[in-house]
């Protein structure tokens, strides 16, 4: 039985023990139909043209987890940033309030099966309508998770401290698929800052198949940090969607250094006017690893901006894959949409795929893309060798120089130490990168 | 500048007329629609083809049975019917023609109204442009074929060279674009009935431009034709392809392969000015233009595409090099305008599979009314092309509000030598540029056409002198009355 087919069966015998009737269930219900009649994406899908998952798919998941209670904090310290903030953990897809700091007056930070149960409002109002129901995965999510993490900031609201979400998972059922579902409201002229993580403590085959919904309300800053650094049996297929109001900033920054099978899927639907879209990203990869970031910005309406930039660096056999859209309607004039995709390639059997691409249909905008593949500077290279820096640690400051444009939108100083931190340990380097 | 001035200036060159949209009243002899392997037998009875190349036609037919039509492009057009197109379409009656006496007068009336000369002896301004002239299915008329044949240069008809020439017909036809390679390419491989064949042998500098001039004519036909050119080692040729066709309401089908191979050191300039009826400004009628063409480039070879495309209502063209030889050199210059209802996904291909390999893309889109512009390119370095370089470039320009400009590249790279540049923009004409020419008393309807062939300019330059002028001419043309 292919992970389809058991997949389908399993939520199906589900289906017919609970046969009371709400919109939650009918959502399921279609979400099956959806990843039934779709399945896992394939080659031939367009949008997965350079990523395969048929390596990972020959698994046999355990797709019902069993729930974990054995974990400690001290167990996963190690995994936060090193700073004041609130902490909400996952564990095998199950929200533990055990290992989580959730208490503040200014937020809500709940388990999302809890919100549902307790008919939240906003949990309500927002879950399944931002992240595209049509979408393979998404629907996979849909049927599968269980529970997850619900945020929701009020109105007015200033976060000083930010909120790590750690999504662990253990392996206490063998090779798991670990689906969580997310959700974050945030509301009218809020500042909030999120450090999100993906961490596996087993060496068993994973794969992560979370959502993440964000909805950000008028006048709001949102940062939103994705940490990638996870062990190499860990495969990821991150789906996150972003909805923005008018004069809403929101930034997605994703920083991919582990894992063997790595993809993206973040959206960002523009819907007011004035709302600005940030996206950054970092790839350092080498082994066999595989980072496909796929980006898809759509400008619904008039005077919104889009800037995003990627840089990726890949060694050994690693492979990287960048699909950058930028879709302006008819009725989004004024449009500033811009786009940058920088990679460097070191090795002879490391590959780069990009897309970037523009979908126009408006004719007061302005938009652009660039994209570059090429090497390390061989002159930089040797001004700083003549100058006696080791060749390591000369590749290795080039390489951070060329890198570091797209920490630009990291507010957290911590968290900034942090990723320098990963990045030298990646590049094998002893160097305190940064200020 | 007003509002209502722009407004006015867009009407007006909106309402521009398609200027070759006449039909000649010539007897033709015209197969029965529909496509069956009797009809392929009879195309091939026809042209006296040796069995060889029916069965190539033949095979062809069978694969593209398989074969679906291609929809991935982002452009949106009824599926033309098949069975609904005659294949085979000749002005008659036409046996060998030894002088240009004996061209039809109605025939030759046609292309002096398309402004192009069969006569050899009237040259514009002192220039020589060798003719091959393909009117629906059949070649009419080649011109200056002598003088380059003292050179030992071969530019014929596909069907002559077949009968003359078939060992080098035989071994280079379908090398390129192999029958397979795509649903049009099959299609045309079973009912290709004419073309241009060009050979220029070892070290010879082809001294004057050659072109090959289509116009459709017939109506409810389709035209596939079939050109080929070989440069032979240390060979460079310089050669322009034409198109136009009559104002009709229906969509008539023209689905061509162009193939051309680039032997060591040697060099090909293929450019392209296609003309083809856009269709009516309520987007009915017009040509559906879906053409494979394809270019190898063995050591140290140069190609170079240049296209100018300003017609057809759905364009789907990607003239594509493979950079098979070290050191060779690929480059492609386009520009596409797209106004009313016109659709046009095109772009290049550069596969790079040599060491120091290089290539360079311009594209250059212009879109007006409700038309759809999309560019589509891919650039793939293989892991053995080492040092292989490519800069890309692609610049989109928009006029009027309901209109799109869309750019998919696809940047593959396999090695870590590789230095690959690839950027695009879209923009309108901004209105500072329009005040700063009003303002110096240039009427906005001209300053609109200077800044779009300032817009256009790295392509025009190259384009072949004579040519050049032309295709700026049209550029205006094709885009009167559009600003915004």
């Amino acid at each position: 039985m292919s992970l389809k087919e058991k997949i389908i069966s399993t939520y199906r015998s589900f289906e017919e023990a609970i046969s009371s009737s709400s919109s939650i269930n009918d959502i399921k219900d279609n979400a099956i139909k959806t990843f039934e009649e779709k399945g896992f994406p394939t080659l031939k899908d367009e949008d997965w043209k350079y990523t395969s998952l048929k390596s990972i798919l020959k698994t046999d998941f355990c797709i019902v987890p069993s729930e974990n209670k054995d974990i400690e904090i001290a167990d996963i310290e190690k995994y936060f940033v090193d700073t004041d903030s609130f902490r909400a953990v996952v564990v095998d897809g199950y929200f533990s309030a055990e290992l989580s700091t959730i208490n503040t007056e200014k937020a809500i930070i709940s388990s999302m099966k809890e919100a549902i149960e307790e008919k939240n409002e906003l949990a309500l109002k927002h879950i399944s309508k931002i992240a595209p129901a049509d979408n393979s995965m998404v629907a996979l999510n849909t049927i599968g998770h269980a529970d997850g993490i619900f945020i929701s900031i009020p109105n007015n609201t200033i976060l000083e401290k930010p909120i790590q979400l750690l999504h662990i998972a253990t392996g206490i059922s063998g090779e798991t698929l670990v689906q969580t579902r997310n959700l974050i409201v945030v509301g009218k002229n809020c500042d909030a800052k999120i450090i999100e993580r993906h961490q596996s403590l087993t060496e068993n085959t994973i794969l992560s198949n979370p959502v993440t919904e964000i909805s950000v309300g008028e006048n709001s800053y949102y940062y939103h940090y994705k940490i990638q650094n996870d062990v190499v049996s860990a495969n990821l297929i991150d789906n996150t969607y972003v909805n923005q109001s008018r004069y809403s900033n929101a930034f997605v920054d994703t920083f991919s250094f582990g894992g063997n099978i790595t993809r993206n899927n973040l959206s960002f639907f523009l819907n007011e006017e004035n709302a600005v879209a940030n996206l950054n990203g970092i790839s350092l990869l080498n082994d066999s690893q595989h980072v496909d970031n796929f980006t898809f910005v759509d400008h619904r309406v008039a005077n919104c901006d889009s800037h995003e930039l990627y840089k990726g660096i890949y060694d050994e056999s690693s492979k990287g894959v960048f699909t950058g859209k930028i879709f302006i309607h008819k009725d989004a004039q004024k449009t500033n949409g811009n786009q940058q995709n920088n990679n460097l390639i070191l090795s002879e059997n490391a590959q780069i795929n990009t897309r970037p691409q523009l979908e126009i249909y408006a004719d007061d905008v302005k938009a652009n893309h660039g994209c570059t593949i090429g090497q390390l500077d061989k002159e930089a290279l040797f001004f700083m060798r003549s100058r006696g820096i080791p060749k390591k640690e000369a590749k290795a400051m080039l390489m951070y120089a060329f890198a570091s444009e797209a920490l630009k939108n990291v507010k957290i100083e911590a968290l900034t130490a942090q990723i320098n931190k990963l990045i030298a340990a990646k590049l094998n380097v002893d160097i305190e990168f940064g200020e | 500048m007003a509002k209502k001035e722009e407004g006015k200036v867009i009407d007006e060159l909106t309402s521009s007329e398609y200027k070759y949209g006449f039909v000649t009243e010539i007897e033709s002899d015209t197969f029965a629609k529909g496509l069956s392997e009797d009809v392929i037998k009879a195309i091939s009875a026809k042209k006296e083809e040796p069995e060889w190349l029916l069965e190539w036609r033949l095979n062809a037919y069978k694969a593209w049975k398989t074969m679906e039509e291609p929809n991935w492009a982002h452009v949106d057009y009824p599926t033309p019917d098949f069975q609904d197109i005659s294949y085979y379409s000749a002005p008659k009656p036409k046996p060998e023609l030894e002088s240009l006496d004996e061209v039809d007068p109605e025939l030759l009336d046609t292309f002096s109204r398309l402004g192009i000369s069969l006569d050899e002896q009237k040259r514009l301004s002192g220039v020589a442009v060798a003719v091959d002239i393909v009117m629906d299915s059949v070649s009419v008329k080649t011109t200056f074929k002598d003088t380059l044949a003292k050179k030992g240069i071969i530019f014929m008809s596909i069907s002559e060279a077949i009968k003359e020439h078939p060992e080098l017909v035989r071994k280079h036809l379908g090398s390129v674009v192999p029958v397979k390679d795509n649903f049009y390419s099959a299609l045309n491989s079973a009912v290709f009935t004419d073309g241009s064949f060009c050979y220029i042998p070892e070290g010879v500098l082809c001294p004057m431009e050659l072109s090959t001039y289509f116009r459709i004519n017939e109506s409810g036909t389709g035209q596939f034709e079939r050109t080929l050119v070989i440069a032979d080692k240390g060979a460079r040729v310089s050669y322009l392809e034409g198109c136009t066709a009559p104002q009709r309401d229906e969509n008539q089908l023209h689905a061509a392969v162009v193939e051309l191979i680039a032997l060591e050191d040697a060099e090909i300039k293929y450019s392209t000015v296609q003309n083809w009826y856009p269709g009516s400004k309520e987007g009915k009628g017009g040509v559906f233009n879906f053409v494979t063409k394809r270019a190898v480039a063995e050591k140290n070879a140069k190609i170079s595409w240049t296209q100018v495309e300003t017609g057809s209502a759905v364009t789907w063209k990607y003239p594509s090099t493979v950079l098979k030889g070290d050191g060779a050199i690929g480059e492609f210059y386009s520009i596409a305008v797209t106004n009313n209802f016109q659709q046009a996904d095109t772009g290049t291909k550069m596969i790079h599979l040599g060491n120091n390999t290089k290539s360079t893309i311009i594209s250059k889109g212009i879109s007006a009314g409700k038309s759809q512009n999309s560019y589509r390119g891919l650039v793939k370095i293989a892991p053995n092309a080492k040092n292989a370089r490519n800069f890309s470039q692609c610049d989109s320009l928009l006029m009027g509000d309901t209109c799109g400009a869309h750019t998919f590249p696809y940047i593959e790279a396999k090695n870590s030598s590789s230095h690959i540049e690839h950027e695009a923009t879209t923009s309108k004409i901004s209105e500072d540029q329009l005040f700063y020419c009003n303002q110096r008393g240039i009427d906005t309807e001209k300053a609109v056409a200077l800044i779009v062939n300032g817009f256009g300019k790295e392509v025009l330059n190259k384009l072949p002198m004579e040519f050049a002028v032309e295709a700026q001419k049209l550029l205006e043309i094709s885009l009167e009355g559009s600003v915004g």
